[in-house]
């Protein structure tokens, strides 16, 4: 290691003026991150001429302890403890200007069960910090002692099924479409038919609130006349996400038990709402027998760039810390970006109870989930029936699958929509279990379940050729032979 | 009206062989296999009665068959379904149920509504062979 990587003496380190962040403590090649502490990653992208090392030192600093200049007040404090350690920096395997920067936090940093504590330090200031060109939150190692601060989904997978008494396959919705202009009464047709049809759900679409055409208490009252409806003429449990993204807290408790006294199984939510409100509204949730979806209205401004924002991974943990119970998290094949193998780290951060480090999926860390709900992601944008077999071999069984307009676009209306994919997928989730190779046999046994099931027939027919296949711009950088420490 | 609880009820009934391969597809991911029955299929009647205790330990779906069948010769007028029981850390719940055997005719659901304060409406779901005592709802 080069002399000017070494820490300094007490006297020299807070002689007052200004030192460079890795002679202040914040760059520790040798330690050796503890079970408690909360580890970031970071791509770092340095302005020209800044040495990496002092880059991932200044991104430790400012997210912990440091300001631009010594001060000697930190000396009256355990400031070995309170200063992140930058302890690994590793090139990124494609970009030469770009580093991965291993960043360890002592637990007491922050405090316990508040996302919005957490994201204060770890992507405050230190994303505008002038040395770097970008930064990019790539993924979070959570301590158990942590993860155990927080209430986690407010039902969770498994007791979502036990509610809704659905197993064995994915569950179907559609967001009511046009998203904008139906009246409560129009709106409502579009949810009866849907459900009928065989769908488990329909939703509101994030920007569905309380505009001039359709008032929040209409939107509710036909909705839940028309999933009572669906439910007599089928026997089974249905629900509508009711949306009660509103302009304050107070406002969105007055939504959410309305749609409690309604008997809605389950309510929504925005991301765009924070951090705060989403904790609070799965406390909300889990007092009030309250499945809980959220739609993730915004992440794309800060997740969908490589080199600068916040991996949709990390947003994916701090959701289920949050104590969501459903989160879009990609389709794969649909209309909205998604490398496969990114799609399925997020995936899996919804739904195992533990992590391995899975490099080639974007997963830097082991996390233990220490007995957290599950989340159900949610997979929605420009999918259709014709895409089952694809559909369950990338995104699996515990997943909600939204066809929107591949019901309501349906030739011969939006019940024989819903019927088709669920003649779809039932055929499917059939051929796999009885151990057929579905994935490459998927065309054809979707054909044979339309022999009996007109709907699906045209359903095939009419998108049979639609697929996005754009380049991703988020796929993992990950050399495979690189031994993972 | 068909009622569609269960994992497969948009498709076909399925015969006794195809229901020996879904229960072998459960018995093969180690979940134990339980068959139950009901006359009354309101969409939150949780409680089927139980025909036996869930299947542990048995490593062959033809045993669920035969017991299927033994269970249908006394209740073949009722909604029967075959339940797996997935008792890993993480699950410990039902990962695969759906109907093998249904009322030749099925009568659907009232829909009531009470109308209370305001524009509200309380439903209410009801079996209509629930007016008739358990036991002599469906032929």
């Amino acid at each position: 290691m080069p002399d000017g990587n070494k820490k300094l003496d007490a006297k020299a380190r807070y002689s007052a003026g200004v030192l460079e962040y890795k002679k202040m403590g914040y760059w520790e090649p040798d330690y050796l991150p503890k079970d408690t502490d909360v580890i970031a990653l970071f791509r770092i992208t340095p302005q020209d001429g800044v040495d990496p090392i002092e880059a991932a030192a200044a991104v430790a600093g400012e997210s912990s302890t440091a300001t631009w200049t010594v001060v000697w007040t930190d000396r009256l404090t355990a400031c070995e403890k309170y200063r992140a350690k930058a302890y690994r920096v590793d090139p990124t395997p494609n970009n030469p200007n770009e580093y991965f920067a291993y960043i360890a936090y002592e637990l007491d940093l922050f405090e316990p069960g508040s996302i919005a504590n957490l994201t204060a330090s770890i992507i405050g200031n230190v994303f505008g910090f002038k040395p770097l060109k970008a930064l990019r939150l790539e993924d979070m190692r959570l301590p158990v002692a942590y993860v155990k601060t927080f209430q986690g989904p407010a039902t969770g997978i498994v007791v979502e099924r036990e509610r809704l008494n659905c197993y064995g396959r994915p569950l179907l919705g559609a967001t009511v479409k046009p998203k904008l202009g139906l009246s409560g009464r129009n709106y409502g047709r579009v949810v009866y038919e849907a459900l009928k049809g065989g769908l488990d759900f329909t939703k509101d679409d994030e920007n569905i609130n309380s505009q001039p055409f359709m008032h929040w208490r209409d939107r509710f009252l036909y909705c839940m006349e028309a999933v009572n409806r669906a439910s007599a003429a089928t026997g089974e449990v249905k629900g509508t996400y009711l949306n009660v993204t509103a302009g304050t807290m107070e406002e969105m408790y007055k939504r959410a038990e309305f749609a409690k006294e309604l008997g809605s199984v389950i309510i929504m939510i925005d991301l765009v709402i924070g951090y705060t409100a989403i904790q609070s509204m799965a406390k909300w949730a889990r007092d009030n027998d309250m499945i809980l979806h959220l739609h993730r209205a915004g992440h794309g401004t800060y997740t969908r760039q490589k080199t600068h924002g916040v991996s949709f991974r990390v947003i994916a943990k701090w959701m289920r810390l949050a104590g969501v119970d459903h989160i879009h998290a990609g389709t794969v094949v649909g209309k909205l970006e998604g490398d496969p193998a990114t799609t399925k780290g997020y995936y899996d951060i919804c739904r195992e109870e533990q992590n391995s480090v899975s490099l080639e999926t974007g997963v830097f860390f082991d996390q233990d989930w220490a007995s957290l709900n599950k989340v159900m992601p949610v997979a929605s944008g420009g999918i259709h029936a014709g895409q089952m077999h694809q559909l369950i071999h990338y995104l699996g069984e515990d997943v909600v699958l939204q066809f929107g307009g591949g019901t309501i676009g349906h030739p011969q209306g939006i019940a024989a929509g819903a019927t088709a994919n669920r003649v779809a997928l039932e055929a499917m989730v059939y051929a796999r279990n009885a151990g057929r190779d579905y994935l490459a046999e998927g065309p054809t046994i979707l054909a044979e379940a339309a022999k009996t099931c007109t709907p699906l027939r045209e359903a095939l027919d009419i998108w049979k050729d639609v697929t996005f296949d754009y380049a991703s711009t988020d796929a993992p950088d990950f050399v495979p032979t690189t031994s993972v420490s | 009206m068909r009622v569609t609880q269960g994992t497969f009820s948009f498709l076909p009934d399925f015969t006794d062989q195809q229901i020996h391969e879904q229960v072998q597809y459960c018995i093969d991911n180690g979940w134990a296999v339980s068959i139950e029955y009901t006359d009354d299929p309101h969409p939150r009647n949780t409680y089927w009665e139980m025909w036996g205790h869930p299947m542990f330990d048995n490593p062959d779906a033809a045993a669920v068959v035969y017991e299927l069948n033994e269970c249908r010769k006394v209740y073949g007028s009722y909604y029967i379904r075959i339940i797996a029981f997935d008792s890993s850390p993480g699950w410990e719940s039902i990962r695969l149920s759906f109907i093998v055997n249904r009322p030749s005719e099925e009568p659907g659901f009232k829909l009531s509504r009470t109308e209370i304060k305001g524009r509200n409406i309380q439903y209410s779901i009801t079996p209509y062979s629930s007016d008739k005592p358990q036991g002599s709802r469906y032929k």
